[in-house]
C-alpha cells in the first residue's frame, strides 16, 4: 500500500526526495485513521518550516490533527487543490493529495526518515 | 412520531391571529430612529395560519431528543435527569426577575446564594475559595489557566510555556492552554489507560507551566497514581489543573483538593444537574488553592458588616471573565440541587453513578469488547473495531432507531470505533438492561451482516446525515421563494 520509493516520517507523513526538493503528503494509514477530511491548513509558498515541529493542520470529521514537518526547509509550492477539495487526500493522498514541495535546508535529515518497510512495520500492518 | 421538517418559511401562506386594534396610539418610528433604521418593506416575511404556527413549533419540540424523552448514555456528557424541583426555585420571582444592575442592598439573597454555592464547592472539591463567573466547563477551564499564568508571572517566572496534557483529554484541554498562550505536550497513557508515569517523568523541566487532568479520565478510569503525579508536577514548579467533567463519578467521596490539584473547573450542568439545553447558558465554577486565592476574577462576592457587596477590588486579580455575576439562573438549580441532597445525598449520586456504569459495562462486554480494566467508574469505552471502519457511527445510528440516544463516539482517540457509555445515576436498572438488549440485538445483526446498519436511520425525522459534506460544505442560509430559492 505505501510506495516503496518513497520516506516516511514517525508522525505519518510520506516523503518524495527530488535533488533538493521534497514532496510531502499524509501516508494512507494517516488517511484512514482520520476518516473524511474536511479541513487543511497549510503554509504559504516562503514559509520556513522546521523538522520536527507542525507545519499545518488537517481535520476530519472525528478529530483536528497537527501536521508535523519531517524535514527542514523553505516551502516552495503549496497543493491549492487539495485544501480547496480536502477530499482528495481521502481519495489520492499519494498522487494529486500531495500537501507541500520543500526546498531541503539540511538533506542530511533525510537519513532520519523509514523507508517503506520500516514505517509498515511501525505502524504494525 | 415524525414529521416531515420543514422551516417556517416554507410553511404555505395562511391568515394568522389578529388582536385587534390597539388601545394606545400608534407613533411614527420616524420620529424616534434616524430613517436607515425604519423599515416597512418585510420582504418575503409572510403570515401563516396561527394553528399552523402552533403545529410547526410543538412539532419541532416533538422531534427533539432530550433526557425527559429517552435514555441518553453520552459519555462524558452526564446526561443526568435535571430534578423539576430546580426549575421551580430557579422561577421563584426573588430571582428570575432580578435585574443585573439592580444595587447590591436589594439583591441580598441572590447574593447570599452566591456565597453559599460558593463555600458548598469549596468544601466539595477542598479548594480555598471558588468563582462562579464562568459560563460554561471550557470557560472554566480558560480561566484556570489565566489564573495559572497570572500565578507564574507575579512570582517573576515568565520562561515556562509547556502545559502537560495526558492524550487521552477532552479536546478543549489543549484549546484552553493555547488559548493561553501555552504550548501542549501530551503525555502518554500507559496500556492500562491512565497516566503512563515514566513518560510523564521525561516531559517534566523547568519549562512546564503546569498539567492537566481529568479524573477520572476518559476512560472512565480513576487515575491510580495520581498523588505521585501531583508530587512530580509541583517538583519542577508547575501547577495542576483538574477537568471537573466527571466529578460526578467521585462527588462526595474524593475532592480534588486532596489530590493536590491547585486549580480545578466543575461543570454545574453535569455532577449538579442543570440543563445543557440548546447549549447554554451553562456554568463552569472554578476553584482554587490558597496561593491562586488573590488572582480570582472581579467581582467576588464578599460579606462586610452583615451585608453582602460586589467587591471589583483585587489587584492581582485577572480582571472580568463574564459579564455581571455570571449565569445565575444555573447557579439557583444547582444551589437548589445541592440542598436536597445534603452531604450523604451527593454520596449516593457518586456511588449510584459508578454501580450503574458498571452493571451495564458487565452486561454488554459479554458481546462487545470494552477498553480498560474493570472496575470502571461513571462511565466505559466500548470498542466495535472488529466489525470495521464505521461501525460505531452505524451502531449509534441503529440506536437511534429504537429509541435511544447514541453514547459519545470516535472518543477518546486512544480507543478505535470507541462508544463512550455514561448511564449516570439517575436511571433504573429495568432501562439499563433495555439498552443493553437493543445494543446486542444490533451487535448480532451485525455479526451476520457487516453492513446491515448501514441505512440507518430509518425511524427518525431524518435519514443518514452526510457528516463530510456538511462539514465541506456547510449552507448556512437559506433563500427564500422570492429571492429565487425554493
Amino acid at each position: 500500500m505505501n510506495p516503496e520509493e518513497l520516506n516516511y516520517s514517525e508522525t505519518h507523513e510520506w516523503i518524495k526526495i527530488d535533488g533538493k526538493v521534497a514532496t510531502l503528503g499524509l501516508t494512507d494509514h494517516a488517511q484512514s485513521e482520520l476518516g473524511d477530511i474536511v479541513y487543511l491548513e497549510l503554509p504559504g509558498v516562503g514559509a520556513e518550516v522546521t523538522a520536527g515541529s507542525e507545519f499545518g493542520v488537517v481535520e476530519s470529521v472525528k478529530a483536528a490533527s497537527d501536521l508535523y514537518a519531517p524535514l527542514s526547509g523553505k516551502v516552495v509550492a503549496v497543493n491549492d487543490a487539495a485544501t480547496q477539495d480536502p477530499a482528495l487526500v481521502n481519495r489520492d493522498c499519494y498522487g494529486e493529495g500531495w500537501l507541500v514541495k520543500v526546498e531541503l535546508k539540511d538533506p542530511s535529515e533525510v537519513e532520519n526518515l523509514k523507508t517503506a518497510a520500516e514505517y509498515k512495520e511501525f505502524i504494525g500492518a | 412520531m415524525n414529521y416531515e421538517y420543514r422551516n417556517i418559511f416554507e410553511i404555505p401562506p395562511g391568515r394568522g391571529f389578529e388582536a385587534g386594534a390597539a388601545d394606545t396610539p400608534e407613533v411614527d418610528l420616524a420620529a424616534f430612529y434616524a430613517e436607515e433604521f425604519v423599515r416597512d418593506d418585510f420582504g418575503p416575511m409572510r403570515d401563516v395560519a396561527t394553528p399552523e404556527v402552533v403545529r410547526h413549533y410543538t412539532r419541532l419540540a416533538a422531534m427533539n431528543f432530550g433526557v425527559d424523552t429517552g435514555f441518553y448514555p453520552l459519555g462524558s456528557c452526564t446526561m443526568k435527569y435535571n430534578p423539576k424541583v430546580n426549575e421551580d426555585a430557579a422561577a421563584l420571582p426573588g430571582f428570575a426577575a432580578l435585574h443585573p444592575y439592580a444595587p447590591a442592598r436589594d439583591v441580598q439573597g441572590a447574593l447570599q446564594l452566591i456565597d453559599e454555592l460558593e463555600r458548598y464547592l469549596v468544601e466539595i472539591c477542598g479548594m480555598s475559595a471558588f468563582t462562579l463567573a464562568p459560563a460554561a466547563g471550557a470557560h472554566g477551564e480558560l480561566v484556570g489557566m489565566l489564573l495559572t499564568r497570572a500565578y507564574h508571572r507575579k512570582r517573576g517566572d515568565d520562561g515556562r510555556n509547556v502545559m502537560l496534557i495526558p492524550d487521552s483529554a477532552h479536546g478543549t484541554n489543549p484549546a484552553s492552554a493555547r488559548m493561553a498562550g501555552f504550548d501542549v505536550v501530551a503525555v502518554a497513557s500507559s496500556a492500562d489507560g491512565v497516566i503512563d508515569l515514566d513518560d510523564l517523568r521525561t516531559k517534566l523541566d523547568e519549562s512546564v507551566v503546569g498539567m492537566m487532568i481529568t479524573n477520572p479520565n476518559t476512560l472512565g478510569l480513576f487515575e491510580p497514581d495520581i498523588l505521585k503525579v501531583a508530587d512530580a508536577v509541583h517538583g519542577v514548579g508547575g501547577l495542576l489543573y483538574y477537568d471537573g467533567a466527571n466529578l460526578n463519578a467521585v462527588v462526595g467521596r474524593a475532592r480534588p483538593g486532596d489530590m493536590g490539584f491547585d486549580v480545578c473547573h466543575v461543570n454545574l450542568h453535569k455532577t449538579f444537574s442543570t440543563p445543557h439545553g440548546g447549549g447554554g447558558p451553562g456554568a463552569g465554577p472554578v476553584g482554587v488553592c490558597d496561593k491562586l486565592v488573590d488572582f480570582l476574577p472581579v467581582p467576588r462576592v464578599v460579606k462586610k458588616r452583615r451585608k453582602y457587596e460586589l467587591d471589583y477590588g483585587a489587584p492581582d486579580s485577572i480582571g472580568q471573565i463574564r459579564s455581571f455575576t455570571g449565569n445565575f439562573g444555573v447557579l439557583v438549580r444547582a444551589y437548589a440541587y445541592i440542598r436536597h441532597l445534603g452531604a450523604a445525598g451527593l454520596r449516593d449520586v457518586s456511588g449510584a453513578a459508578v454501580l450503574n456504569a458498571n452493571y451495564l459495562r458487565a452486561k454488554v462486554a459479554r458481546f462487545i469488547e470494552v477498553a480498560g480494566t474493570a472496575p470502571c467508574m461513571h462511565e466505559f469505552v466500548a470498542s466495535s473495531a472488529k466489525f470495521g471502519r464505521g461501525s460505531a457511527g452505524d451502531i449509534d445510528k441503529g440506536l437511534i432507531d429504537v429509541g435511544f440516544h447514541p453514547p459519545t463516539t470516535y472518543f477518546p482517540l486512544v480507543v478505535p470505533e470507541a462508544l463512550m457509555i455514561e448511564p449516570t445515576e439517575t436511571e433504573t436498572k429495568e432501562t439499563l438492561d433495555e439498552f443493553a438488549a437493543a445494543l446486542e440485538r444490533i451487535v448480532t445483526d451485525l455479526t451476520a451482516d457487516g453492513h446491515a446498519y448501514a441505512d440507518a436511520p430509518l425511524n427518525a425525522p431524518v435519514r443518514r446525515l452526510d457528516e463530510a459534506a456538511a462539514a465541506r460544505n456547510p449552507i448556512l442560509t437559506q433563500m427564500m421563494a422570492e429571492e429565487g430559492g425554493t
